[in-house]
């Protein structure tokens, strides 16, 4: 990219005022240049995309590149893990889908979407319910007040992916408690890189043994079976796939649980509303992801060919950043976009991203909302903060937007 | 109005079977299977969403 002066090039990410709201400058930014360019924590210039429209428009085009590993990568790799190349040639090897382009993106998705379709999660909906019941349990029995973060949260999504993927019993808790470091603040950096080797070790091992005895009904056993029908994937592949499916799959649900229980403490009409009519959920989880789209920055591009957008012209080789929360917050699209609006009932938002990397586990992200929002309401009618909203510890520092920790009196 | 679906854009994400379920279905493997490709007016509008979510573009319709 061509360099101008550095000090005209905001910093990114930038900072909320307000931990409901979107930082303030995506909307002055989105006026001016739809388009623009920032520079990333690690000191490279990219492209950021503000406009719901161009977002959309620049995730379906076949001339960006979701290769992670590629130099321009935005965000692509920390110090710390160019420091380590035994980690960077584990993630060269173990990569999966979400980095994937083109014919060999195809192929990755599809031997995965069948596990993802309507009629597969409505048959885990039985499941999803017994571990909703069970850590609303642990969160009654819990003593008051109680961290919604840590009984529900966290743990809903962590017993849903150990269910889908195939993790036994016994070994769910240590699985959980390895997920749950690795957006820990309390812990170092020293213990988050452990908890992930420890993870990819555990991932390692499950796919190793799944691959050698009979092949088990659940996702990755299937996978397996499937893969060797009509190869697809190196083993390498199917652990990063695995190691994929849990992270995309938990800290965004946790977040989204969070979030979505404050917007519900903090909107009582609306609360009332929804208990007394849970077929108001679905449209009021849609207007949820809107408003928090707490993926905020993930999809991140390399142009593959120059491309003309939004007034710019986005050289091959330069990175792009597309904020689908400045994109959810386009007032051109969404009116009154901070007006979290139950009854909206816009489908067209890209909290899920857009184009072919369009999270393929959204619908089981919409089950584990519905059901949780629901049965929280019905079977803990007096659930409070015990905190004034805006004192939560927000997520400011983290990739995924959310909260730490939630004290609530049941 | 006539559906064109083409299950190898497909990327399973079933932004159609959510907008007009009377129209769209999902085969074993959860790519796009119209119900019918000559869908009833009163239809049409759930159909139109349909096109406008889907992520990969995926679904053509031809209006006459």
């Amino acid at each position: 990219m061509t360099e101008t002066s550095g000090h005209d090039i905001p910093s990114f990410p930038m900072a909320r005022e307000c931990p409901m709201h979107p930082p303030a400058e995506y909307r002055e930014l989105r006026g001016r240049e739809p388009v623009s360019r920032v520079r990333m924590p690690d000191g490279q210039v990219a492209w950021l995309v503000l406009k719901h429209g161009l977002a959309r428009k620049l995730l379906a085009d076949p001339r960006v590149s979701a290769d992670r590993l590629h130099p321009a990568f935005p965000g692509r790799l920390t110090a710390e893990q160019r420091a380590a190349p035994e980690r960077v040639r584990r993630l060269s090897t173990r990569r999966s889908m979400i980095h994937l382009d083109g014919d060999e993106h195809g192929a990755h998705r599809k031997i995965l979407t069948g596990e993802f379709s309507l009629r597969r999660i409505a048959a885990l909906r039985p499941r999803v319910q017994e571990i909703v019941d069970r850590s609303i349990d642990e969160m009654l029995a819990a003593p008051q007040p109680a961290d919604l973060v840590e009984h529900v949260s966290q743990a809903v999504p962590s017993l849903v992916i150990c269910e889908l993927l195939g993790v036994p019993h016994e070994q769910r808790r240590d699985f959980h408690e390895w997920a749950g470091m690795l957006v820990s603040r309390s812990v170092s950096i020293r213990e988050r890189a452990a908890a992930s080797d420890a993870l990819n070790d555990f991932l390692e091992d499950l796919v190793t043994e799944k691959e050698r005895g009979e092949p088990t009904d659940d996702l990755i056993g299937r996978l397996i079976a499937r893969n060797r029908r009509t190869p697809v994937m190196t083993h390498d592949e199917i652990v990063g796939t695995a190691v994929m499916l849990l992270v995309a799959g938990h800290q965004t649900t946790a977040n989204m649980i969070s979030l979505g229980v404050v917007a519900l403490l903090e909107n009582p009409e609306h609360k009332a509303r929804i208990a007394a009519d849970p077929s108001l959920l679905p449209p009021a989880i849609e207007e949820m992801l809107r408003y928090f789209s707490v993926v905020e920055n993930a999809p991140a591009r390399v142009a593959t060919e120059d491309i003309e957008i939004g007034g710019v012209t986005i050289r091959q080789n330069e990175g792009i950043v597309v904020s689908g929360l400045a994109a959810d917050w386009d007032d051109e699209v969404f009116e009154h976009p901070d007006r979290l609006d139950f009854e909206r009932g816009a489908r067209h938002h890209v909290a899920f991203g857009y184009g072919v990397h369009q999270c393929l586990g959204q619908n089981l992200a919409r089950v584990e909302l519905e059901i949780v929002f629901e049965t929280l309401l019905r079977r803990v009618p007096g659930l409070s903060l015990a905190v004034p909203a805006e004192e939560l510890p927000y997520k400011d520092d983290a990739g995924i937007y959310g909260i730490y920790r939630m004290p609530v009196n049941c | 109005m006539h559906i064109t679906a083409d299950k190898g854009r497909c990327v399973g994400a079933a932004q159609c079977v959510l907008a007009a379920p009377a129209v769209f279905d999902q085969d074993e493997q959860g790519l796009v299977a119209p119900v019918t490709v000559d869908p009833a007016g009163a239809d049409w509008p759930a159909v139109r969403q349909a096109v406008h979510l889907c992520p990969s573009s995926a679904i053509r319709i031809d209006e006459e």
